[in-house]
């Protein structure tokens, strides 16, 4: 009896060590950073291969635009842009990912939505790519215009996306029966249409443009002129860490505002001199402006030196490949686009 | 007194851990929810869906729920795991007495067969079918009709559609032939155990499901039409068939995968509940002077089912688990639409996932129930 009574005795002590471990966990909330740094690497969300947003090449360097934000980020918090841990997920993993805690930021070409920002669990820091949903289909085909579609036209896409939804909103707006063939992940949707099972294919149009050079002829090939919808895609973090949050929105802001005022990767330690204020506070040299996250002065001074401003990172990942070559509304809004980010002051 | 306590302490001890780990996995979760503001709750499913499904059985709009998007992907899983079970078992059935045969050819081929397709993983067959079979395929507008009135082209295989007048009619002379059929055959085991006589049952069963449901469109007023489908042209090299019925290319490679994947299985489950039998049966039932065709059908047959159900219907249970592999080539089931766009658009992945479980489970637990009371139909009656 008092053998059994040990063995009851032991069972609890052994539940109760686990509450406990529970309870410390909830203490130490909004603590993303201290983590990090403790890990010594930024684990960050990507597609499982888009051409210039998150791509890894033969022997697995990650480069893309979205990978530049996360590389940013541990250039500001662990001092290296290479201390990141990239995760590939498909478009129905990466929330689930992003809330359990398996990875910090969410860097995958995801739009911004209502829905997503207030119930997911998730929040947008910005928006480092405007994009909009296009259709590409085979230029044999005659179709030049969205326009020419016709009842019974089967869509490939991707499941787990806005794209979706946007689709359904189109056809049925202009009341045209369509067949969706919708995919798991972006390679099977390539494949599949390529093969001739759909009509057209449909997505974000800087993934059409970047999934066409996958294509067997990409030149057969071409995109539709007209936007269906609005798609600002942008990187995300967990809810409940306002300081990660903050830090990983001005990585962002710190690219693109270090290209509004001149300042490149090659430049930026002989800025440190310059007459501008804004510009010395930009590269660590005048206020205080890594304090308040807990950062030292030189964390975007690191940023842009070690990935370059937004320009830089545009022109390697999605202007020289060959994706898109214009810059279209991903365009400063003093050079009549639309990037616009707060001041860091 | 202290026996009893030995004996229900532990089984309590058990108890109490089961609550214990359920208990703070549960709590965990919570916890862990509230701290990133996830909420539980199954509201969603009277939500709008606002997305669209390729394939339905039943009608399905993107207004609808997503409680009816459910139900429908679940038809969808249902009818993949159907088709799956049907075209295995008789494939399966063929190959396994073909693997018994005394010709060398089929003997051979039979084995070939079963050993290519049990080890090649299904998820490659899958793939296979779809992507290299499919571009074989020809477009709609050069496909070369088959019978005549259907096309099997890349964007489908389409077929007539029927156009009924008065089905009910036709449907109730349908039911009326199969309740004689039934009566009749109870008839005959009557007659046979009373006086030895042998009604030809199989031809009166043939004559009546033929002749019933031919009056009723003799008398009935019953009419037949098939819709065939025409070619239609969306744009200079774009072409699909409209009217009739179409089946979707990756309902057609799905089930074609799992059935030739999964009759491998049940082939050998044939083969092992024939061989199962000692000769001397077989030898018995000839020397009372039975023939070849008597001899399977009432002796070996009915002893070697009960060989071979109790593993077939772990083959079945397989089958319908591993259509979930459509998700990776666009067949709308349930783990794609469901756990797929719905988890993805809801962000309930607690809530959808526990459902998508609960539901294979449920299935899986509906067809063992089903093969466990056949199983004890055919088990030897001990008198």
């Amino acid at each position: 009896m008092f053998k059994h009574l040990k063995q009851l005795t032991s069972l609890f002590a052994m539940i109760a060590v686990l509450f406990a471990f529970t309870t410390e966990a909830m203490a130490k909330k909004s603590k993303t950073l201290k983590n990090t740094q403790k890990k010594g690497f930024v684990r960050c969300g990507v597609s499982q291969g888009l051409p210039g947003f998150s791509n890894a090449d033969a022997s697995g360097n990650w480069t893309g635009i979205d990978v530049d934000v996360c590389r940013a980020v541990a250039a500001a918090v662990l001092g290296d842009a290479n201390k990141v841990k990239f995760t590939p997920l498909s478009a129905k993993e990466r929330f689930t990912a992003l809330t359990s805690g398996e990875i910090d930021i969410l860097a995958r070409n995801t739009t911004w939505t209502l829905s997503r920002d207030a119930d997911i669990g998730l929040t947008f820091v910005g928006v480092n790519f405007y994009d909009g949903q296009g259709f590409m289909v085979r230029k044999s085909s005659g179709i030049t215009s969205t326009s020419q579609f016709k009842n019974g036209i089967s869509a490939c896409t991707n499941i787990g996306t806005t794209t979706e939804l946007n689709m359904r909103d189109f056809f049925n707006s202009r009341g045209i029966s369509y067949e969706p063939v919708a995919f798991e992940k972006a390679d099977e949707v390539v494949a599949a249409y390529d093969a001739g099972r759909c009509d057209t294919y449909t997505t974000d149009k800087s993934g059409l443009a970047a999934q066409r050079t996958k294509l067997s002829s990409p030149d057969d090939h071409i995109v539709l002129p007209e936007t269906i919808s609005k798609e600002p895609l942008g990187p995300v973090v967990r809810q409940g860490d306002s300081v990660w949050e903050d830090i990983v929105r001005w990585s962002l802001n710190t690219m693109i505002e270090a290209e509004e005022y001149g300042i490149t990767s090659a430049n930026a330690d002989s800025m440190k001199t310059s007459d501008n204020p804004q510009i010395k506070r930009l590269v660590g040299a005048e206020g205080e402006m890594g304090a308040a996250f807990g950062l030292d002065n030189e964390w975007n001074l690191r940023i842009i030196k070690q990935v370059g401003n937004y320009g830089e990172s545009y022109k390697r990942n999605i202007a020289d490949t060959g994706i898109l070559p214009d810059r279209g509304p991903n365009q400063l809004w003093t050079k009549g686009g639309i990037l616009y980010v707060p001041p860091a002051r | 007194m202290n026996n009893k306590i030995k004996r229900i302490f532990p089984q309590l001890l058990t108890i109490l851990f089961v609550v214990f780990v359920f208990g703070f996995f549960t709590i965990n979760a919570q916890v862990n929810m509230d701290n990133r503001g996830i909420d539980f709750g199954f509201g969603f499913l009277s939500q709008e869906a606002s997305f669209d499904m390729q394939f339905t059985l039943l009608d399905y709009d993107g207004q609808d729920s997503y409680l009816w998007a459910y139900v429908v992907a679940l038809l969808n899983t249902l009818l993949v795991s159907f088709l799956g079970i049907i075209f295995c078992t008789i494939l399966g059935v063929v190959i396994g007495i073909a693997r018994l045969s005394q010709n060398f050819l089929i003997k051979n081929s039979a084995a070939w067969y079963v050993e290519f397709f049990r080890n090649i993983p299904l998820l490659l067959q899958i793939f296979f079918w779809y992507y290299a079979a499919l571009r074989a395929l020809p477009l709609p507008e050069n496909a070369q009709p088959w019978f005549g009135v259907t096309y099997m082209t890349i964007k489908g295989y389409y077929i007539p559609s029927m156009i009924w007048e008065n089905l009910n009619i036709f449907m109730s002379c349908l039911i009326g032939a199969i309740v004689a059929i039934i009566f009749i055959r109870i008839y005959a085991k009557k007659i046979q155990e009373k006086e030895g006589k042998q009604l030809p049952v199989f031809y009166i069963s043939l004559a009546l499901i033929t002749i019933l449901p031919l009056f009723s469109f003799l008398i009935g007023g019953v009419t037949l039409d098939f819709e065939i489908p025409v070619l239609k042209q969306l744009a200079k090299t774009s072409f699909i068939y409209e009217g009739g019925i179409s089946l979707p290319p990756e309902l057609i490679a799905l089930v074609l995968a799992l059935s030739l994947y999964t009759s491998t299985f049940v082939a050998e489950c044939v083969r092992a509940g024939i061989q199962g039998i000692s000769k001397g049966q077989k030898e018995a039932a000839a020397s009372v002077g039975l023939t070849p065709n008597q001899i399977l059908k009432l002796v070996i047959m009915p002893q070697a089912l009960r060989i071979i159900i109790p593993p077939t219907t772990n083959q079945y249970l397989n089958l319908t688990k591993n259509s979930s592999l459509a998700a990776a080539i666009a067949y709308p089931d349930l783990v794609l639409v469901f756990a797929g766009t719905a988890l993805m658009q809801t962000g309930k992945a607690i809530e959808i996932v526990g459902i998508t479980m609960l539901t294979y489970l449920s299935i899986s637990l509906a067809i063992a129930a089903l093969m466990n009371w056949y199983n004890k139909r055919i088990e030897i009656k001990e008198k």
